[in-house]
């Protein structure tokens, strides 16, 4: 309606309504000049191809707002420069992200085969060999540390939220937990090393070891997400459920953790994620193997980011008569990228573990 | 079987704080009964603890008695839980379960339990309860739908249709129209007069011609200053309270010259 209905111009100059703006392509305008001086001082002052980018950058986010300034006003202006900032933030984030994969992509692509996949590193010294050992390490490790740091956690989130209510305990497990989350993975991985020494006697290598070490990072963050996402579910739905004389405990199993599923799901995947690229605990308590080792009680066990470190410290030496880069580099990066390649894998899980789960809050109108 | 609920010298804390002082009634069964007042005077908080839902707030506790045919609820070897088994609660804001169906959220009350039922069985729990909060005909279709995607109103109903499942002895309502449009309003107060057949009903309510409109008995509320708790003023038939009060307070407040 206000569209259509016309103000008369005088009113509304005098009134301050009608401002002067800048044109529609004011900003590609900023952003081609940008772009165009930069170039000319890159080939002026000898720069390389990403300091030219970052010069352009640099020169957008001062140019705009400065002729926002001159034609618009400083509201106006202070909102194109937050706008720029925010842009520019979220490049900083993406590039690099979008640079990693593809490069992992470029270098680990090609190394991805049946045989990759499929066979270990055993007795291999050049070319061959593959990633089976440590991709069933990996995921027999972090699985195992995933059964011992999810029920942990969530009990503790249980305790925390539904029982605990502010007092001493739960103050104090608050407080443990938010230590733990900064313990360095290399300490989790020498305290779980002792631990096992101190049981089996000196030596001791063992892939349990190693999900110990890894449920020592998880379960902070297990326990974080988890007592957040029960916090979420409001107390009218606890009181709901106790006012039809549910006991307590089946209130909470029944209403408030299928509540916060989906909340739940995504922080244990998140923490998952977080574990399963861990190094040095695993090298410190795990350690390196070329076998394959289905045994999480015995013996050495491979883990792909130990593999990744073994392969890229010790790659080996090209076929006699031929040159190029050693073998083990190109396997390194095919190994980092079944590694990425798994950790999206349990994200989509999540997601799509979350949507099928989440409280059904589809509106009718 | 619809029970009456005696209260003598009732006091309520919320920790060292003294919300409800010295409240003495009787509650008739299979009538109705509404609470009126200011807010804060201690209304929904003196409703909570005629079924111990007051005891979900850590550090509430209640002095005095409330004994329910015959049964005091605050006897030590009293189960809460048994308590709120009997004596059902709808409550302020509609709150269905999110995670379940029309059909599941009427349930509720068996299925949290993990009473068995046979699918006839629910079923016929199901359409009678909806019946008698006046939903069957708007959702009999979609019963399968959740149950966050009603109106605001028939979500109330739909509560009511959950406590009613259960078949409570007493049905506490606190402010169960307050969030609601008058047709809603209007539906839910149909209701309370068909309800009052079988169940006792109490009803705390901050609209006093809907105090009028739905109940038998009327107990108005008061604080004596801000800080002090709150305490029950006058106690008698709705009909002689917005007539013909006892205490010149009750009148003040009913005729909104409040102060």
């Amino acid at each position: 309606m206000s569209t259509t209905t016309p103000i008369e111009p005088d009113f509304a100059v005098s009134a301050g309504l009608v401002q002067p703006r800048l044109p529609r392509w004011g900003s590609a305008l900023v952003a081609v000049m940008a772009l165009a001086l930069a170039g000319l001082l890159t080939m002026v002052l000898g720069l390389s191809l990403v300091a030219g980018f970052v010069v352009a950058a640099l020169l957008f986010v001062v140019g705009l707002p400065l002729w926002s300034r001159m034609v618009e006003g400083s509201r106006a202006a202070a909102d194109r420069f937050a706008t720029c900032l925010v842009w520019a933030s979220f490049a900083a984030v993406v590039v690099p992200l979008v640079w990693l994969v593809w490069l992992v992509l470029k270098n680990g692509f090609g190394v991805l085969s049946v045989e990759f996949l499929t066979y270990s590193m055993r007795g291999i010294v050049g070319e061959g060999g593959g990633i089976y050992h440590a991709l069933m390490g990996t995921l027999l490790v972090t699985l195992a540390a995933t059964l011992i740091s999810v029920p942990i956690g969530l009990f503790t989130a249980i305790y925390l939220v539904e029982y605990g209510r502010g007092g001493r305990l739960a103050r104090t497990t608050t407080f443990l937990v938010d230590v733990m989350t900064g313990i360095p993975s290399i300490v989790a991985g020498l305290f779980a090393l002792a631990l096992f020494v101190m049981i089996f006697g000196p030596a001791i290598r063992i892939g349990f070891g190693g999900s110990v070490a890894l449920s020592l990072l998880m379960i902070p963050t297990v326990v974080r997400s988890a007592e957040e996402m029960l916090r979420l579910v409001p107390s009218d739905l606890r009181e709901a459920s106790y006012a039809l004389g549910v006991p307590k405990w089946r209130t909470i199993i029944k209403v408030v953790l299928p509540t916060a599923f989906g909340g739940i799901v995504t922080g244990i995947v998140l923490a998952i994620s977080r574990v399963i690229g861990e190094t040095a605990p695993l090298l410190v308590v795990a350690g390196a193997t070329d076998s394959v080792n289905m045994n999480l009680f015995s013996g050495r066990m491979m883990t792909l980011p130990v593999y990744i470190y073994t392969q890229y410290s010790s790659p080996g030496v090209p076929a006699f008569g031929e040159t190029g880069p050693p073998p083990g580099y190109a396997r390194a990066w095919g190994a980092a990228l079944v590694l990425i390649a798994i950790v999206m894998v349990l994200n989509l899980a999540a997601r799509i573990l979350q949507k099928t789960f989440a409280p059904k809050t589809e509106r009718r109108r | 079987m619809a029970k009456s609920i005696d209260v003598s010298d009732l006091d309520i804390y919320y920790g060292d704080f003294k919300a409800v002082e010295g409240v003495n009634m009787s509650i008739r069964a299979r009538a109705v009964t509404a609470f009126i007042g200011p807010s804060g005077c201690g209304k929904s908080t003196f409703l909570r603890a005629l079924n111990r839902m007051h005891e979900v707030i850590p550090g509430a506790r209640v002095e005095g008695k409330v004994i329910v045919s015959g049964q005091s609820l605050y006897d030590p070897t009293v189960d809460p839980v048994a308590v709120r088994r009997q004596i059902g609660m709808v409550f302020q804001r509609p709150n269905p379960f999110p995670t379940m169906s029309i059909y599941e959220n009427v349930l509720a009350g068996m299925r949290l339990n993990s009473k068995k039922l046979s699918k006839s069985d629910a079923d016929g729990i199901v359409e009678k309860s909806l019946r008698g909060a006046n939903l069957w005909n708007e959702v009999k279709d979609r019963l399968g739908k959740p149950g966050m995607g009603l109106s605001g109103g028939q979500q109330q109903r739909l509560c009511i249709a959950r406590a009613i499942a259960v078949s409570p002895e007493v049905l506490l309502m606190d402010e169960p129209c307050s969030a609601l449009d008058p047709i809603s309003t209007s539906a839910i107060e149909d209701l309370i007069h068909e309800l009052k057949s079988e169940y006792t009903i109490v009803i705390v309510t901050h609209n006093m011609q809907q105090a009028a409109r739905v109940s038998d008995e009327t107990g108005f509320f008061n604080l004596k200053a801000a800080g002090q708790p709150g305490h029950l003023v006058e106690f008698n038939p709705t009909h002689k309270m917005f007539t013909n009060p006892d205490e010149p307070a009750t009148e003040a407040y009913i005729s909104g010259r409040f102060g």
